[in-house]
């Protein structure tokens, strides 16, 4: 019989039972809460006058609808829609007694950056959230992907989600990352090899030396985008580093518990003799850095290329995509990215807002300037204590220094469901993960890149070469 | 949840590929606190010219004549027909709701994105899948047939065009189940509460720490 993959392994350790059609029960050991996809969920609780299960199996924080400006009370959101759902998520969170790392806590910030900085989320687990970005979770070794508001509910009153197993697959990336190849055009790279849908249906497991030699934090990237890839959810094996990163998380365990958790979390990768549905290899060393062109996220090339010719598509769909894209997106086949201008930079997101996005960016933006060209760069942390963390490194002043604005965490620019947005037209170099039509504000283009391509096309005012950057500014 | 049995419904065509649910509900009607009244802000960006906002009269709003769904021949349609990877992006169940409230129950693709998809069963709106084929033939037939109806028929797992012509489709049995009968699953899975709890108590014993107060 072949060996077990690590999907496979979080899946038997979750199944609560096993229906005859063919569905099961998957327990949930982790929700993680926010104010946009959790209001009509405690409703549906309130009007069935159920109870949540395992209340302590749910963490909850504020991060769509924040201002990244100071403020101390939700009071004081000049927006009534988006105060009244930050007011609303307060109020059942205090009813239903569960923890909420509120407005002036410094453990507040974007869900899937607390989530894991708390030790919320630990190697093993079942992480569920209402927000797609949830597969962020599995850099940890856990099954962790996005679900709906009718499953928040019925995660929040069972703890346990109606689950059918997914396809495994694989994508190794092998090999060493080329100086100034970051995690961020990894994963761009795999989605513009794979596809928008390439994992559909699938549990996306990311392996092979070049996903070992990242970061705890550079794997929440990888993981974090494996949505635009199809897949629910992303996943990357325990290691040393693994360990390392949940050692004295306030939520990890301590003592005896912690040796016997370290024990187990050591088994969670899949067996040498497992079998993938899909495998898919990529050559490190082919991976340069990404800029996206169009409104998908598939849309993507390394920076030195030129924007492609819609009519050498093949593919009606696609090409017909394509045509849609260039109207919106205002550019032209054949222009080459290094000739698109920047009218404002977003550095953050729950893809990169953690201490090692900012410390990229900081390295790029030390003792330069913003372009006069580009109107505004925003360097918005992922949580209170990303950011205290930066400050204690002095990267807010390096930042300042650049002419770039140092804001308090949230999810800001990603989706424009608070003050920070674009106007109509313009063109923004964003760490985010989507660079759907309208997705940072009506109008708006997205080129979702690197914290330090970000960084470098800030001080170019359009999109530069990384590894070049040095030695041209 | 509305049961779904049969639909004998109008098709309108968006003949877009990965459209997603950004497309599909923008992000500013999210902040609505209620499951309804998504409908008039449904694809809001394409179907209106300027930019909507919540609590706003859309019906003041000026229209994208282009749009499909502003088509008059397209009103009333209860059958969305579409290309690959609908319902891509954001898990926001907003976006069945709007599809819902606007009065689309199947949506009829060669894929869709899985949690899309997922959330589409909870709302009672039927996701069908067939193939790129038959895809093709469908959009070229709504084109040319003005008030073009497919019948849907959920217990027999088909789609009958109106020349008899019937495609089968796959649908998952419990979702199945629970579409036929307007079913909501909380009430079903707390009829394992028994095995929920015996599942926690083993599990306290393994792993402890996941079991945090």
């Amino acid at each position: 019989m072949a060996g077990k993959t690590l999907y496979d392994k979080l899946w038997d350790a979750h199944l609560v039972t096993e229906r005859d059609d063919g569905s099961a029960l998957i327990y949930i050991d982790r929700q993680i809460i926010h104010e946009v996809t959790s209001p009509q969920a405690f409703e549906g609780l309130r009007l069935a006058g159920r109870q949540p299960w395992r209340v302590g199996a749910n963490f909850a924080t504020l991060d769509h609808n924040v201002p990244t400006t100071p403020f101390s009370n939700a009071s004081e959101i000049v927006d009534d829609t988006s105060r009244i759902q930050v007011q609303t998520l307060e109020d059942n969170t205090r009813s239903f007694g569960i923890r909420e790392f509120g407005i002036g806590d410094v453990r507040q910030g974007i869900v899937h950056v607390m989530a894991p900085e708390q030790g919320a989320v630990l190697p093993g687990m079942t992480v569920v959230c209402g927000d797609s970005h949830t597969s962020t979770n599995g850099a940890l070794g856990c099954l962790a992907h996005g679900i709906g508001t009718s499953e928040v509910e019925h995660v929040l009153a069972t703890q346990c989600l109606v689950a059918k197993k997914m396809k495994n697959m694989q994508v190794r990336v092998e090999g060493d990352l080329g100086p100034g190849v970051t995690a961020k055009d990894v994963v761009l790279h795999i989605i513009g090899v794979i596809g928008t849908a390439g994992g559909n249906g699938h549990a996306l497991e990311f392996a092979g030396s070049a996903i070992e030699s990242l970061s705890m934090e550079g794997r929440m990237t990888i993981c974090n985008m494996s949505i635009e890839a199809g897949a629910r959810a992303g996943m990357v094996a325990v290691d040393d580093k693994t360990i390392a990163y949940c050692e004295g998380r306030p939520f990890a365990p301590t003592g005896e518990q912690w040796d016997q958790a370290v024990a187990y979390w050591r088994t969670l990768r899949s067996d040498d003799d497992a079998v993938f549905d899909t495998l898919v290899e990529i050559d490190a060393a082919e991976i340069q850095p990404q800029v996206s062109w169009g409104t998908s996220p598939e849309m993507v090339l390394p920076v030195g290329a030129t924007l492609p010719d819609p009519d050498s598509e093949t593919d009606a769909v696609k090409r017909s995509g394509m045509v849609r894209a260039y109207e919106y997106m205002g550019l032209t086949p054949g222009m080459k990215i290094s000739d698109i201008h920047v009218d404002r930079v977003f550095i953050g997101s729950c893809t990169n807002s953690r201490i090692e996005d900012l410390r990229a960016a900081a390295e790029v933006a030390r003792g330069r300037k913003k372009s006069d060209s580009v109107k505004q760069v925003l360097v918005v942390p992922g949580s209170g204590l990303v950011k205290r963390q930066a400050e204690e490194e002095g990267l807010d002043k390096i930042f300042l220094a650049a002419g770039f604005e140092w804001r308090e965490p949230g999810c800001s620019m990603c989706l424009a469901m608070n003050p920070d947005r674009l106007l109509p037209g313009e063109h923004c170099a964003s760490t985010s993960n989507r660079n759907f039509e309208g997705r940072q504000g009506n109008g708006g283009r997205t080129h979702l890149v690197s914290p330090a391509m970000a960084a470098a096309a800030a001080v170019a005012g359009h999109f530069v070469d990384i590894r070049r950057f040095a030695e041209e500014a | 949840m509305d049961k779904f049995t049969t639909l004998d419904g109008l098709v309108a065509p968006l003949d877009r590929a990965n459209v997603d649910t950004d497309q599909i509900i923008p992000k500013q009607f999210l902040k609505s606190i209620k499951r309804t009244g998504f409908g008039p802000n449904l694809f809001d960006e394409w179907r209106y010219l300027d930019e909507g906002q919540p609590g706003r009269d859309n019906s003041q709003r000026p229209l994208n004549t282009d749009f499909v769904l502003n088509q008059p021949r397209y009103q009333g349609a209860q059958i969305l027909l579409t290309r690959r990877n609908f319902g891509c992006g954001s898990s926001r169940e907003h976006a069945p709701w709007a599809l819902l409230d606007y009065g689309f129950r199947a949506i009829i693709a060669p894929s869709f994105a899985d949690i899309f998809f997922n959330n589409c069963f909870k709302n009672g709106v039927l996701p069908i899948v067939l193939p790129e084929a038959v895809i093709d033939a469908l959009f070229d037939e709504v084109e040319q047939t003005e008030g073009y109806t497919l019948n849907v028929d959920l217990a027999g797992q088909y789609v009958q065009r109106p020349n008899g012509e019937r495609t089968a489709f796959e649908v998952d049995p419990f979702r199945k189940h629970c579409l036929l009968n307007g079913l909501d699953d909380i009430g079903l899975t707390l009829q394992d509460a028994d095995a929920i709890h015996a599942y926690e108590a083993a599990r306290q014993k393994k792993e402890p720490w996941v079991f945090v107060e």
